[in-house]
């Protein structure tokens, strides 16, 4: 009786009938689609796109050269140099990231004790010539500059998670 | 209207009789295959369309025309000059001239066959007697296209496509054929015109009811035939690549793909009009609405009809996985003859008791 019940199903089709009515559904269903130059996917606060190095309010850079980012990066894209510098503070003379090397993994994020280095939430940018993605310190402290409103609103946001 | 033009061109009294002809029978042909290409480039459309809706995406919506962003329907027209302008690359160890010449014998088939399908009952190019079994014998040498390109192209994946080509041909041209054998018995002729014409009496008169089972082994036999999802295992992207074509570029595949969408079309135009009555209307002898202008024959039901069946073609692709190549064999010998060859004494007994 069960293998005539098999039988007659298979014969009618049921099995595919029932997964036609299924894509059927779905072709009458709301689309996912994010139509994206003019709609965009939200961003958390924790995106981690380019970077950035920030300054204290009173404008003073907070990086003081610890290294830690760079040991800690698994890609090896930081690179840095620095020297005491006048008022006997240790600073960075050079500072590098190569973001095609970058995974935007964050870890040089989580390691920085003064919340120097920090990725943001800008994800559109690129480069036209070789070298316009190694970013240095000037163009790094640039975008902090530039974005620090919204880094600062973000990692307020942030902060009782961490 | 051919017949004004061929009066007008016999007015100038010096052109010759044949050439009369060949003009009037190549405008014909042009006038069937400008619109055939222009279905089967918005069939690409539709196909991506359809496919992504159901997958619950848009399509494609961003190529418009004139500067208006329609849908997406530049889309077609950009692929078309995108192929066009593609390299057309030939393998150093292919055989040249049958790798060239593959793709002709694909398309050509695909194209001749449209001579002798009717679209109204005197819109045809060549009213053939025997039109069904022409069209029979056209579709099926179109393999031979794709196993030419599988073997000229001197590479695995398409040797291994052809192979696969040929065997599941083989296994569906037969029960294709006795399904289209319960066609020419119920309307006793080979013609697809009187073909249609014995379909004559509103939607229940067609032959879908009474020849159901050969209806449906007809459409599913034409999905394997023209290679599509879930037969497509001649073209396989996920096992072979893509079959037969993985050494194709530009023009060449593309006549490949306008073959495979115009074969489609015929199959779904041939199954509208030998089980849905093709340009007959649906309220054929119905009281009221059999009055008005739809219960009229006309070729805008034979276009809706087949647009049924390119939809289902559609839909299969987005439902179903593709078929073990095994499975592909045991349904075609071991379910579909055995139903067509039941089915075909059941139709004979119809005819005999005089149902039909």
């Amino acid at each position: 009786m069960n293998a005539m019940v098999q039988f007659l199903k298979s014969l009618t089709l049921k099995e595919l009938r029932s997964g036609m009515g299924v894509t059927g559904r779905y072709f009458f269903g709301k689309k996912f689609t994010v139509q994206y130059p003019e709609e965009r996917a939200p961003q958390s606060p924790r995106f981690r796109g380019l970077h950035a190095q920030r300054r204290y309010p009173n404008g003073e850079e907070r990086c003081i050269a610890c290294k830690l980012c760079e040991v800690i990066c698994p890609a090896m894209a930081i690179d840095i140099e620095s020297e005491q510098r006048a008022d006997g503070t240790r600073r960075t003379t050079r500072y590098d990231i190569d973001l095609t090397k970058c995974i935007f993994c964050g870890y040089c994020e989580e390691a920085c004790p003064v919340d120097a280095i920090v990725e943001t939430r800008i994800y559109e940018y690129h480069g036209e010539q070789r070298g316009d993605l190694l970013m240095t310190k000037e163009k790094l402290l640039a975008v902090g500059d530039k974005y620090e409103a919204q880094i600062a609103a973000d990692r307020a946001a942030d902060a009782k998670y961490r | 209207m051919f017949d004004a033009i061929e009066n007008w061109m016999q007015g100038f009294g010096w052109l010759p009789d044949g050439l009369i002809t060949f003009s009037v029978i190549m405008l014909k042909i042009v006038l069937l295959l400008a619109p055939l290409m222009t279905a089967v480039a918005y069939l690409t459309y539709a196909e991506r369309k359809v496919i992504g809706m159901m997958q619950v995406r848009l399509g494609p919506n961003r190529v418009g025309l004139f500067g208006y962003r329609i849908w997406g329907l530049g889309q077609p027209l950009a692929d078309a000059v995108k192929l066009m302008f593609k390299e057309i690359i030939v393998p150093s160890g292919a055989n040249k001239g049958l790798f060239l010449f593959a793709p002709v014998l694909a398309m050509a088939p695909a194209l001749a066959a449209w001579a002798v399908v009717p679209f109204g009952s005197e819109m045809v190019i060549a009213d053939v007697n025997a039109s069904l079994l022409y069209v029979l014998a056209l579709t099926s040498i179109g393999v031979y296209g794709i196993i030419i390109a599988g073997w000229a192209s001197n590479s695995k994946y398409p040797f291994i496509s052809a192979m696969r080509a040929a065997a599941q041909i083989v296994s569906y041209e037969i029960a294709m054929g006795f399904a289209l054998v319960g066609v020419i018995l119920a309307a006793g002729s080979l013609n697809l015109g009187q073909i249609v014409a014995g379909q004559e009496g509103g939607i229940l008169s067609w032959y879908w009811l009474p020849l159901l089972p050969l209806f449906v082994i007809y459409f599913i036999s034409g999905v394997a035939e023209t290679n599509r999802a879930p037969f497509d295992v001649a073209e396989g992207e996920s096992e072979i690549v893509a079959g037969f074509h993985v050494e194709y570029s530009g023009m060449p595949f593309a006549v490949f793909f306008l073959a495979e969408y115009a074969n489609m079309i015929l199959i779904s135009l041939l199954a509208a009009l030998m089980f849905l009555g093709g340009w007959l209307s649906p309220f054929q002898g119905v009281p009221v609405l059999g009055d008005t202008f739809l219960g009229q024959d006309s070729i805008l039901w034979l276009f809706a009809k087949t647009s049924i069946f390119l939809f289902l073609y559609l839909w299969f692709r987005a439902t179903f996985p593709r078929y073990r190549y095994d499975q592909i064999m045991r349904l075609g010998w071991k379910v579909f003859i055995p139903i067509t060859i039941v089915w075909l004494l059941v139709v004979a007994l119809m005819v005999l008791a005089g149902w039909l």
